[in-house]
């Protein structure tokens, strides 16, 4: 058969998200890729030039629907760095347990989109029924399922109750019996297994050399984690670790985000026993200094940042994003080539497409 | 054992409806030669075989929309989900499903070839619904009873990989046509160990007539017991005919949309997903009529209910694969049919052989 491109997308079950990957095939082995992105291009960076400080934060959470509060949290440290904001200790447990509730289900979100890309669709509905626990966990807390407007400049929205933080244990208890059932339905299950493993390799050098960050990264066997690496928040008080897996393939990184929910949850335990007493939230100034501020976050997909600069006014004068995987993206090509095409959907799916932060 | 006698049953309903209906009506009309050329013997026997074959799609076409059914509810509940929700236990969500896929708009692609195009549903369609012509529900109930019937079921089964090699290349659009040449390719790598197979079953039986495989089990045991091995690879294989998760590769929804079928829509979609579950019954009943003893049962339930009872059992196998599994890969499919069913069939093959050598059956 000779050699043609096809289009995966932008209308195409592989894509999720509204984006295109066009391949070129020579029978059923890729030969060439070239992802195509900006269907979703909002502007964003120039919009949010226009709002005042805390309009931006409802903004940023429409970063990416998968994992919102990370982005408003981002946001709001880099506004903090801008203002010199000292945030309450309370606020800083608060928004580290938020961050990692966030990240169990952005990483559920993504297991359940394996499923369809492998061609099982069991593990999509399991993911998502326990997704849903951690919406409602969400919307306990603070009122909303998926944009949750919870954090603030200088701290968070409101207080936890006694009620949550009971509810939230339960949930986690509940969690882990039912992260032993999805790995007797993924890693126990040899077709599986012979779907991701030796799959796309990802080498440390070339995943470093096209900055990959987040699981990606540590599935090629890299250790390295923001939360690590330059602690924000309270991260370096508690006790964890990264998670780094040394395979380089799809398994290492299914392998990576799986050992990060279970992570995320010794990270919540640990917080909630460690967490003082004390005010949520400062006053932050209407105006922000003539300045610059930048933060950096570990995101369930990788290292996301914002700059933003300050000229005084009670808007900022710009805003730059840095999203993981758009930096992600680039590395398909690496991947993808060389594979079959029934592959191409699981190695896109593993590296955890979210098109609203890529495009802005 | 009871069963349904299908064909003294039409002889009577024939005879009573050419010569005590429309007879008499038409020699009281004084219309004698009308009347003389439907009572005759031709006409009799082409209306029976007509009237048969009436019966055996309708049979077969409620066990189809009933393992529709059993599919949607039995998946729904292992995914933890409710399935279909429709009529008494959501048996009425295929029929709601079927009527909508009637109002849809038939859409040939522009520059799709247009008679390919439009035969191969038929062509699909035809041979899948001609399987359940080969297949016997029990002593009596049966439409063909060929002295090579098991050939016969394999025959038509393997005609549907070339149409869907067609119809993906008819369509002209890359992801049918890819899905296409994958039917091609998937049809070599699991016919060869399903055929060995259904050898052990040969040698053992010294038939190929489903009647006399179905009586040599009731005499001596169901197959499935001395050729354990056969009948896993038969059923691994009977999967792979039927297109059946894990080896659904023509029709991948998450890469190719959906394979070899994304330009049929409407009704002809409709049909086509009917038709997949008529494979697969086809399916479930070759697995009961070689290995599981066929219609073999205590006889205070009928012999047809007894095989439906079986296929059904096994089509919750094939169900419960699917929730569990994802799909192969095209290279991997090859090498499971070719490394791993192929020298297990044969291996199969020899202890048939050495049962019959030895003459423990």
């Amino acid at each position: 058969m000779a050699k043609m491109w096809i289009n995966m997308g932008p209308q195409h079950p592989m894509t999720h998200g509204l984006w295109n990957l066009r391949i070129e095939v020579d029978g059923e082995t890729v030969t060439n890729s070239e992802p195509v992105i900006g269907y979703l291009h909002r502007g964003w960076e120039k919009m949010v030039e226009d709002r005042t400080y805390p309009q931006i934060i409802p903004m940023a959470d429409r970063l990416c629907y998968g994992s919102s509060y990370t982005w408003s949290h981002v946001y709001c440290l880099a506004v903090e760095d801008l203002m010199e904001l000292e945030v309450p200790e309370r606020a800083k447990y608060i928004r580290v347990i938020a961050d990692e509730l966030q990240r169990i289900a952005s990483h559920l979100m993504w297991l359940a989109a394996i499923g369809p890309d492998l061609g099982n669709l069991t593990i999509f509905l399991y993911a998502m029924r326990e997704r849903e626990l951690f919406m409602d966990l969400f919307q306990s807390l603070c009122g909303a399922r998926m944009t949750y407007n919870y954090t603030r400049i200088g701290g968070v929205r409101n207080d936890t109750t006694p009620e949550w933080e009971r509810d939230l244990v339960r949930t986690l208890d509940f969690f882990e019996k039912r992260m032993v059932e999805y790995e007797d339905l993924v890693d126990r299950n040899v077709v599986f297994r012979m779907r991701m493993e030796g799959l796309a390799p990802l080498s440390a050098a070339d995943a470093i050399n096209l900055g990959v960050t987040g699981p990606s990264l540590r599935g090629s066997g890299v250790d390295f984690d923001v939360r690590q690496d330059d602690p924000y928040e309270v991260y370096e008080n508690l006790d964890w670790h990264p998670c780094v897996q040394p395979d380089c393939d799809v398994y290492a990184r299914y392998r990576v985000r799986m050992d990060e929910m279970r992570m995320s949850v010794q990270i919540i335990r640990d917080a909630l026993k460690k967490m003082p007493k004390g005010p949520v939230r400062v006053k932050p100034p209407r105006y922000a200094p003539e300045g610059t501020g930048m933060a950096r976050m570990e995101d369930p997909r990788g290292e996301s940042l914002m700059y933003v600069i300050g000229d005084g006014t009670e808007k900022p004068f710009r805003l730059k994003v840095r999203s993981p995987f758009f930096v992600t993206l680039s590395a398909a090509p690496v991947m993808v080539n060389g594979c079959k095409v029934a592959d191409v959907p699981s190695i896109m799916g593993m590296i955890d497409v979210c098109m609203g932060e890529t495009d802005r | 054992m009871t069963s349904i006698d299908l064909w003294g049953g039409m002889d009577a309903l024939t005879n009573w409806l050419m010569d005590d209906v429309l007879g008499a009506l038409f020699n009281w009309l004084g219309l004698h030669g009308l009347a003389d050329f439907l009572m005759s013997d031709t006409l009799g026997t082409v209306i029976m075989l007509l009237l048969i074959g009436i019966f055996v799609f309708i049979v077969g076409f409620l066990v189809d929309i009933t393992m529709i059914w059993q599919e949607r509810k039995m998946l729904g509940r292992l995914m933890d989900r409710r399935g279909t929700m429709v009529g008494p236990l959501g048996y009425f969500q295929n029929i709601a499903d079927g009527l909508k896929t009637f109002l849809k708009e038939t859409i040939i692609p522009e520059n799709a070839d247009e008679g390919v195009f439009n035969l191969v549903p038929v062509l699909y369609i035809g041979t899948s619904v001609l399987l359940l012509g080969t297949l016997p529900l029990s002593t009596q109930w049966y439409m063909s009873n060929s002295e090579l019937g098991v050939l016969l079921t394999f025959a038509i089964f393997c005609i549907a990989p070339f149409v869907i090699l067609l119809g993906g290349w008819a369509s002209n659009n890359k992801y049918t046509l890819i899905g296409g040449m994958r039917a091609a390719a998937q049809i070599i790598s699991y016919e060869i160990p399903l055929f060995l197979a259904v050898v052990s079953v040969i040698i053992l039986t010294g038939s190929m007539n489903y009647g006399d495989i179905v009586a040599w089990q009731q005499a001596n045991v169901w197959l499935g017991i001395p050729l354990i091995i056969g009948f896993i690879v038969f059923f691994i294989g009977i999967i792979a005919e039927a297109e059946r998760v894990p080896f659904d590769l023509p029709e991948a929804e998450a890469e190719l949309v959906e394979g070899w079928g994304t330009e049929y829509g409407g009704f002809r979609f409709g049909l086509m997903m009917l038709t997949d579950y008529f494979r697969g019954y086809a399916g479930c009943a070759v697995v009961v009529l070689l290995f599981l003893g066929g219609w073999d049962g205590p006889g205070f339930i009928p012999e047809e209910i007894w095989f439906l009872l079986k296929a059904f059992i096994v089509f919750a196998v094939m169900i419960w694969v699917r929730g569990a599994l994802p799909r192969v890969r095209t290279d991997q499919i090859l090498s499971i049919g070719w490394k791993r069913l192929l020298p297990l069939a044969a291996i199969n093959v020899f202890i048939a052989i050495a049962l019959k050598a030895l003459g423990v059956f």
